[in-house]
């Protein structure tokens, strides 16, 4: 591994239900086999199918003996689904230096709905996130999911951008054989699509202030 | 092609930890496979319905997971290989065969999987398994990685085989749904021919010869376990401190070992075969320590019988025993205390640091501090919910207006499955209890002879359609006989939704994609002399009334609310052609006096409060287009706009 690059590198992929989470986590997965390294995915999900926090913890090392669960504020690499997942894990498992790619767009959780709770302004989330990674990249996934012609394949969108964001030690090629590897047909076609928009996204010049 | 099914010994694939399971079968060459599914062992037999065409096996999703047992030593009988896998709680179901056939054995190789949910991930519980394993007098392996999750799986066969006796094999979740890197091995061959001969008899009598047998064949299983490569020591000769941890503590221990960096003071000694316990092995390497720390989960199972080993030990004589710390010292501590929760890292570093005397460092969560200390607004946390579409929330909707009309303040009785969520928001909290499969009814049918006492309120057990056929037919039958008065509500939703839409009995269609008979929910309540109704709870005046109907009958009756899950309707296909929009010139928002009805009171997670416009609209990333809220706004603001195809 490059020397900047810790063993093991320790990825946390956070979001909701529903959003494609573990999808998006045996990508990294895959694309670190393919790159020549060991990969180990932990994936904490609850009770319900969809709407709950998901989490899945990524590590990548040389060594076959990491466990799947990232220990508190051990985490080098954040990518966030949604906002206030991301401030979370953040929280939780954050170190110094942790780089972060969000998606900007919220997801209500229910009890702001029936209006117990109010959800933080999202320009202040990331304002805070700005402030303390090493650096917060803003991804506009749902809307490139959208533009891509599968709003649902955000997940897609976002490790697009992983992959342009330098942060992994990976080539696009193996990312790109990862999705040859999971996917086929019409799914795999729409989520090459994603990939590639969100790969795009993040190689244009940066543009990184958190909007108000 | 699937990994988990590649013919290639040597290739190292990305495999989840249940696969890993079924992959050490098919190496066993494993000829009968039974589940109930359930989280987090339900993929297990997944994987194996699909390898049955390619490898010529038999996978079923049984009836409930005594069945799914009953039926894998059916075929263990005749001399083949059998495997029942199975969560926590079905152990529960199945325990009574369990402690029988391990007093009888078998001749082919039997194995239980059971996949345990420390911290009650996606259990109502955390029961830890490994009690059975001592209770039945069986042999327990426990993995500690994913490779090992299949070469267990694979040597538990031969094991069983050499002992003629059930083994255990006990994952967890970090196990089962983690995914890791696997060598794959050789698939078995499977040469094997059911027959039971003239001489072949299984009975648990007389019992007491019996279980002396079986207190043999377990003190054979420990001594082949006294040379088990799955047991093994790593540190310093004299440790200062030994680790003794199975399953995942390993991969915990390991690393919190490393985070300290005390590599030089600190030993692990790893333990694959949990039960019986190899006794010489363990003492020969405790008495090398100064003092032991068992890291394990949840319960302090391995801390008590190492324990008891070390007594024993110290009574023959002569030995110097090191001090046992772990959940009983109250040294491996999560935040509910020992004893209770799954293990992590974090917790073996705090109790390392305990034991060593290793000062905390004042950097520690500097950086939650510094990001704590910008966050001046609450962080509303996420509870969990219906899935937009779900048709229990349509049910609950109905439930909670039929129960309002009655106005008897009438008892929900709840069971298990996705519709367990009545307990939370987007359930109206109207569940009043909640225990496990089937006793939903069971409860029912005891609180239906109440009214002698004075209990005046209405009864609705709500079961699920896989729950139904699991465990609900006894408790019905007992209602039947016993004069019971309930109404029975079956939420129908044509499929196991909560581990992943597995067919069960009434779906007509078998794990390995058989057409099966389907049977039907209502025919059986009828056979019972019990009268049966269908609604759509989509349907949602039509329910009310039946269901209000119902609860003015003081009698037992069944009423099938039929909808298919959303998620399942989406997968097979897609989503409808329609739109559902919020109208702006009718939604009249704050000044429409509803008080946010649709997004306050429905509790669907796509109905939203656009705050800036002021009035309600439809998140169209999660909308499932089911078009419920259309009916629920009072104002008629929510619209169905249906796209016929040009």
């Amino acid at each position: 591994m490059p020397a900047r690059f810790e063993d093991p590198l320790n990825l946390i992929i956070a979001g909701v239900g529903g959003q494609g989470n573990i999808t998006a986590s045996q990508v990294v997965a895959q694309a670190a086999l393919i790159e020549g390294f060991q990969a180990t995915i932990g994936e904490t999900y609850g009770v319900s199918q969809r709407g709950g926090s998901v989490m899945s913890h990524v590590r990548i090392s040389r060594s076959e003996e990491v466990g799947p669960l990232i220990p508190r504020g051990h985490a080098h690499l954040l990518v966030g689904f949604e906002p206030l997942e991301t401030l979370q894990v953040a929280l939780e498992y954050g170190r110094p230096g942790i780089r972060i790619l969000c998606n900007p767009r919220p997801l209500y959780p229910i009890g702001v709905l029936a209006g117990d709770s109010a959800y933080p302004p999202a320009g202040k989330i990331l304002k805070i996130l700005a402030k303390h990674a090493s650096p917060l990249r803003i991804v506009p996934a749902t809307d490139l999911a959208r533009q891509a012609g599968e709003i649902r394949s955000m997940n897609l969108v976002m490790m697009g951008a992983l992959a342009a964001s330098g942060f992994l030690p990976f080539e696009k090629a193996a990312y790109e054989q990862a999705l040859q590897i999971l996917f086929e047909g019409p799914t795999r076609e729409v989520n090459v699509r994603a990939f590639e928009a969100g790969f795009l996204a993040l190689s244009r010049p940066r543009r990184n202030r958190p909007r108000d | 092609m699937d990994p988990v099914l590649l013919d290639e010994p040597g290739r190292k694939v990305l495999l989840m930890g249940n696969e890993a399971i079924a992959r050490g079968a098919l190496e066993a060459g494993v000829e009968f496979c039974a589940a109930y599914p359930g989280s987090p062992s339900s993929e297990i037999l997944g994987v194996l319905s699909r390898a049955a065409s390619v490898f010529d096996l038999y996978a079923e999703w049984s009836a409930n997971e005594k069945v799914a047992l009953e039926g894998a030593c059916g075929a263990a009988f005749t001399g083949l290989r059998a495997m029942a896998s199975m969560k926590q709680n079905g152990v529960n179901v199945a325990s009574d065969l369990l402690t029988a056939v391990a007093l009888t054995g078998t001749p082919g190789g039997l194995v239980l999987v059971v996949c345990d949910d420390p911290g009650g991930i996606s259990s109502t519980n955390e029961v830890d398994t490994r009690h059975y394993a001592r209770l039945a007098d069986v042999p327990l392996l426990e993995p500690a990685t994913f490779q090992e999750a299949k070469d267990m799986v694979r040597w538990a066969f031969d094991l069983s085989e050499e002992l003629e006796l059930l083994c255990m094999v006990r994952s967890v979740t970090r196990i089962s749904h983690a995914r890791g890197v696997v060598e794959l091995g050789s698939l078995g061959r499977r040469e094997r021919r059911a027959r039971m001969t003239p001489d072949q008899r299984y009975a648990s009598l007389p019992p007491c010869p019996k279980r002396k047998e079986l207190k043999e064949k377990l003190a054979r299983a420990a001594a082949l376990f006294e040379a088990s490569p799955f047991n093994r020591y790593r540190g310093p000769s004299r440790p200062e401190l030994m680790v003794v941890t199975g399953g995942t503590g390993w991969w915990y221990a390991s690393e919190a070992v490393r985070i300290l960096k005390v590599e030089d003071r600190v030993g692990i000694l790893k333990l694959g075969t949990t039960w019986p316990l190899p006794e010489s092995f363990l003492l020969r390497h405790l008495t090398a320590a100064r003092s032991v720390l068992v890291v394990e989960e949840p319960d302090p199972f391995l801390e008590t019988n190492l324990g008891a080993l070390l007594l024993k030990a110290r009574a023959a004589g002569g030995r110097r025993i090191p001090a046992v710390f772990g959940k009983l010292s109250g040294t491996i501590r999560g935040p509910y205390g020992p004893g209770v929760g799954e293990m992590n890292p974090d917790i073996v570093v705090e109790a390392l640091r305990e034991r060593l005397a290793i000062p905390v460092p004042s950097s520690r969560q500097a950086f939650r501090k510094r990001l704590e200390a910008e966050i001046d607004f609450p962080l509303p946390g996420r509870e969990v919910a219906f899935c937009p579409g779900c048709p229990h929330r349509a049910s609950y909707w109905v439930m909670k207006n039929a129960l309002r009309l009655d106005g008897r303040d009438g008892l929900l009785i709840g069971d298990i499955g996705c519709y367990s969520l009545g307990f939370g928001r987007t359930g109206y909290s109207l569940s009043r209890t909640m225990h496990c499969m089937g006793s939903a009814v069971g409860f029912a049918s005891g609180m239906g002879k109440l009214e002698r006492f004075g209990l005046r309120q209405p009864r609705i057990a709500v079961v699920g359609d896989s729950t139904f056929f699991h465990a609900c037919l006894p408790g019905l039958v007992n209602a039947r006989y016993n004069g019971s008065a309930f109404v029975c509500v079956v939420l129908d939703n044509s499929a196991t939704a909560m581990t992943g839409f597995q067919p069960h009995p009434g779906t007509g269609r078998t794990a390995m994609g058989q057409p099966a008979p389907s049977l039907s929910v209502e025919a059986i309540a009828a056979s019972m002399g019990i009268p049966v109704r269908v609604t759509d709870p989509f349907r949602v005046r039509e329910a009310t009334d039946l269901l209000y109907e119902s609860l003015q009958k003081n009698e037992l009756q069944v009423l099938v609310f039929r909808h298919k899950c959303a998620l399942l309707q989406s997968r097979e296909e897609g989503l409808p052609a329609r739109r559902v929009v919020v109208n702006a010139d009718i939604c009249l928002g704050e000044r429409c006096g509803c008080n946010r009805f649709c997004s306050s009171a429905f509790g669907c997670p796509a109905l939203v409060w656009d705050a800036g416009k002021g009035r309600a609209s439809i998140d169209e990333v999660i909308c499932s287009r089911c078009g419920l809220c259309a009916e629920i706004c009072p104002a008629g603001a929510i619209q169905v706009i249906e796209e016929t195809e040009s």
